[in-house]
């Protein structure tokens, strides 16, 4: 640290902000971890870009990607939730399946008497699945956490339970089509209220660019939302003399993310617009991230899964928490099956198997540790993305699926490792 | 001397911020059993460690000489190779296997790699019957008592051609019956030329068996006493004789009313449910006073403050516990903390801290209300609290985003103080505030402690360290086996009158 000659009324906040700054390269070095997950994923994006001929980035496509990892994405938050707790939860695939096949039964297969027939609207059947989720997680983790039964235990169970289930309530059969307004959780766009931009009309030899009013209007209005909250966030640290990172970085950081942004809005606007299925992750992500980073359940989750016995004695109820997760973790599960079922547009009795192994591969791809304690949801997201590129990438270039598998769990490995060697080196 | 078996020559042992041993001289003759005595931390462990290469060579300094060569042993299984073998206080037996399977464990009967099951047994009943027990080798560890276990550790220790057999408080846990057993085997051994190292707190088994004692204290070897010059007082005068002045910060009470008073609390062993860890206790807080609770290791006072604290420790818990008179209800650590009573653990690592977490984190988590509203954290409030305890428990770290795994033992107890001051308690609960840490760092301490008092905060610390608990509390209690067994004010309080009520409250307790 250099003397400076700060003057004496400010000496004790300049000082104590003065320790927190870090050098440009120190703040990247401290961040390498966020930073190169996204970067990662840039490089992936690139490289599959040039190995598909350009296939990767046409809008139709990235609308497939965001459609076809929804659900995986879903899940991702739930399971970084019990991951950073110090738990696992194998359950979710087959939890998801059976939610999809109740969600089929009740809108589709079962005939209700006609004072029963509400329960086959898709906004009452949707929030019935939601709530057979969360009981279904909220029984796991009340076992888990009171009981003490290991999760892997309690939610290999549940797995097996809840294929068994699938299967019998759909008695074995494919169950569909779903109604159009359920459809529409998977398949929709949001409606373009602004109405359509044009910016290359239709003519002769010239591919016409007509884009989507209200996800240019969506899109540009969170860039600028984001912005400003960073900007605010950092001027109120300031004023209390804080700073936490040089100001190039700052700039480059949003301006990198802000561009990122607003080129996949961009990509989107030049298709059908949002997906639905993105508002609705949107919202869950954004809403995860304040979660774990400024309320208090979240805090409790990290302090939890670093030392359970130092939490419990610092007055936090760990069964209750532990519960309280199980229980969202099965709610979007819940949520994810319907996307799922939606998507196809029927409910089968093998769906959802094996997805809990994607979801948990993206968490950990993500940086969370399987100690517990350490994980963060844009890393899961990431993580997400970078399974659902590579899977997309390779399934345009025409790789088997064998293959697929192999490369996959050899990116799962090399990111775990790259994780510890860089942990043990720091 | 012709029949000296081992010479540890100025052994000096360093981690990071304290010197655990400093030139330490250690000589065991060829059948004699060799005691070593000191309070806790005074080193003796540490020099096991040493000894049997758990601290490998080239970690310490100095040099160890057995039966005429220079050992450098890198693992234990080097020094083991030689037959010198430790028992330690914490057995190192694998509770579902067998008597027989534990004695073999890591040294099998076996033909390329197939357990011979015959020898195994035949072997273990014939070292069985050489420590005098008479149980089945096929009987499961975990269904003998402690007493039989630490025999047959020993028979273990004999399994491997023992030499020099090293006992770290053996009798620590055992009835005075047992106890006898075991020290009567020792003398057996030393018949048959097996030397022996005692290390053990209870000075009077300690000058019925041992030959000579070497006493430790503050990491140095103080002397070494021969049969003769052996007794109590003797040993007493050794072991805690040490210069106090300046060590402490001076300290001008401020007493006021009771504050805080436990009364007729009683807990039983969560896994042993019959037996009665604390019995009967009562105890009174002032405000702005220190008062201490002296003991020895396994006295059960941590066992005491833990249950205490929202019951955080053992089973069939009752008594009152009683805030300004009023009984309050303290049953789980969130209403223990609503009440003002905080508890910082004695060991910052399993139960202080989230070491993978930095220091403004770990300073919050015990008071999140304190800066959160509707459930969401207001993080620069969380930024001011962390950085004003920083500053006010002095912690030394390049920030409050400096992991906690990171910091000197000193600074992490610091950080633990932090978390339970911001809590903003009225009754402070520290159990060995100052284990594993420096001398300054514990100066630093001592100083918040007094501070915590002036602010009218009531103050229990336990601590191990007799002289600590004298230059730093007001009063005192001294806790033997689950019970209160002396009170006195520290003005008239000495380490020999602490010792001396906890030999008396143990021969007491043996006579009845």
């Amino acid at each position: 640290m250099t003397t400076d000659t700060a003057p004496q009324a400010a000496a004790t906040p300049v000082e104590a902000g003065k320790a927190q700054t870090l050098s440009v390269w120190g703040a990247l070095q401290a961040n390498v971890r966020d930073y190169g997950l996204l970067l990662v994923l840039i490089v992936i994006m690139l490289a599959f870009q040039w190995l598909t001929n350009g296939t990767l980035f046409k809008p139709v496509n990235l609308t497939n990607i965001v459609l076809q990892n929804s659900y995986i994405i879903v899940m991702a938050l739930g399971m970084l939730l019990v991951i950073v707790a110090g738990h696992i939860d194998l359950s979710v695939g087959s939890v998801s399946g059976f939610i999809g096949a109740l969600a089929a039964m009740l809108m589709i297969g079962w005939k209700f008497p006609p004072e029963f027939a509400f329960l086959a609207n898709p906004i009452v059947a949707g929030i019935i699945c939601l709530v057979v989720g969360a009981l279904i997680g909220g029984l796991q983790g009340w076992l888990i956490a009171y009981y003490r039964i290991p999760a892997f235990i309690v939610t290999l169970a549940g797995m097996l339970i809840f294929k068994g289930l699938s299967l019998a309530i759909l008695a074995g059969k494919s169950v569909g089509p779903f109604p159009a307004e359920f459809q529409l959780l998977s398949a929709g766009f949001i409606p373009d209220l602004v109405g359509a931009i044009t910016l290359v009309p239709a003519s002769e030899g010239v591919q016409p660019l007509v884009l989507h009013g209200t996800t240019l209007v969506i899109g540009i209005a969170a860039v600028v939302a984001m912005v400003l909250f960073a900007i605010r966030g950092r001027t109120r640290r300031k004023a209390r003399g804080y700073e936490s990172e040089p100001f190039a970085l700052f700039v480059t950081k949003n301006l990198v993310i802000a561009a990122l942004v607003l080129f996949f809005t961009y990509m989107l606007a030049s298709y059908k617009g949002l997906p639905n299925v993105l508002v609705v992750m949107g919202i869950l992500i954004a809403g995860f991230v304040f979660l774990t980073k400024r309320m208090t359940f979240g805090r409790r989750i990290y302090a939890m899964g670093g030392n359970l016995k130092a939490a419990a004695l610092s007055g936090i109820k760990t069964e209750r928490l532990t519960f309280y997760i199980f229980a969202i973790m099965g709610a979007l599960a819940a949520l994810a099956g319907m996307i799922y079922a939606a998507r196809l547009n029927s409910a089968t009795p093998k769906a959802g198997q094996g997805l809990e192994l994607d979801v948990i591969a993206a968490v950990f791809i993500g940086g969370a540790s399987a100690l517990g304690g350490v994980g963060q949801v844009a890393g899961a997201v990431t993580g997400a993305f970078i399974m659902g590129v590579m899977n997309n990438g390779m399934s345009i270039m025409g790789v088997n699926i064998d293959w697929q598998q192999m490369i996959k769990g050899i990116v799962l490995l090399a990111a775990v490792f790259f994780d510890l060697y860089n942990k043990n080196k720091g | 001397m012709a029949d000296t078996i081992l010479e540890m020559r100025s052994i000096t042992k360093t981690f990071p911020g304290v010197k655990a041993l400093e030139n330490v001289n250690l000589d065991v003759r060829a059948g004699e059993i060799h005691a070593i005595v000191g309070e806790n931390g005074a080193g003796k462990s540490t020099l096991m460690k040493v000894l049997s290469g758990v601290y490998p060579h080239g970690s310490y300094e100095g040099e160890i000489v057995f039966l005429g060569e220079e050992c450098r042993f890198k693992t234990i299984g080097d020094s083991e190779h030689k037959g010198i073998v430790i028992i330690h206080q914490e057995l190192a037996l694998v509770p579902l296997l067998s008597i027989a399977e534990n004695i073999y464990l890591g040294n099998e009967q076996a033909k390329a790699g197939m357990i011979d099951w015959e020898e195994t047994r035949e072997g273990a009943r014939k070292l069985l019957r050489k420590v005098g027990l008479g149980e089945d080798p096929d009987t499961l560890v975990t269904n003998i008592g402690v007493g039989k276990q630490q025999l047959v550790e020993i028979a273990k220790a004999l399994s491997k051609e023992v030499k020099l057999l090293i006992l770290d408080e053996p009798t620590a846990s055992l009835s005075e019956k047992d106890s006898d057993a075991l020290l009567n085997l020792l003398l057996d051994f030393k018949s048959h030329g097996i030397s022996c190292i005692l290390i053990s707190h209870k000075l009077n088994e300690v000058s019925k068996v041992a030959d000579r004692i070497t006493v430790i204290r503050d990491g140095h070897t103080i002397e070494t006493l021969e049969k003769n010059e052996i007794s109590e007082d003797r040993i007493i005068t050794s072991m805690v004789g040490r210069s106090l002045e300046d060590r402490y910060p001076p300290r001008t009470p401020n007493i006021g009313e009771v504050v805080f008073e436990v009364k007729n609390w009683s807990v039983y062993h969560p896994q042993h449910r019959d037996r009665q860890v604390i019995k009967n206790i009562d105890i009174k807080l002032r405000r702005g006073e220190v008062v201490g609770i002296a003991g020895l290791m396994g006295s059960g006072r941590t066992e005491f403050a833990m249950s205490v604290f929202g019951k955080s420790y053992g089973v069939r818990i009752s008594g009152d516990v009683l805030m300004h008179g009023k009984s309050i209800d303290t049953s789980t650590v969130q209403k223990a903390v609503s009440h003002g009573i905080a508890y910082a653990t004695e060991d910052r690592k399993t139960y202080g801290l989230n070491l993978i977490d930095h220091i403004k984190h770990n300073t919050t988590i015990a008071n999140l209300f304190g800066i959160s509203r509707w459930g969401v954290i207001d993080d620069l409030a969380e930024l001011d609290a962390a950085n004003d305890y920083r500053k006010k428990t002095n912690i030394r770290s390049s920030s409050v985003y400096q992991t906690t795994g990171n910091l000197s033992g000193g600074n992490q107890q610091k950080v633990v103080l932090s978390k339970w001051l911001f809590a903003n308690p009225e009754v402070l609960i520290l159990d060995e505030p100052t284990r594993g840490i420096d001398v300054g760092a514990k100066y630093e301490i001592y100083t918040i402690i007094n501070q915590l008092a002036a602010q009218g905060k009531a103050i229990l610390v336990i601590s191990s360290e007799m002289p600590e608990l004298l230059g730093i509390t007001d009063r005192l209690y001294v806790m033997n086996e689950g019970r209160i067994v002396g009170e006195m004010p520290t003005a008239e309080a000495s380490q020999e009158k602490i010792m001396r009520a906890i030999v008396r409250a143990e021969g007491k307790a043996a006579a009845s």
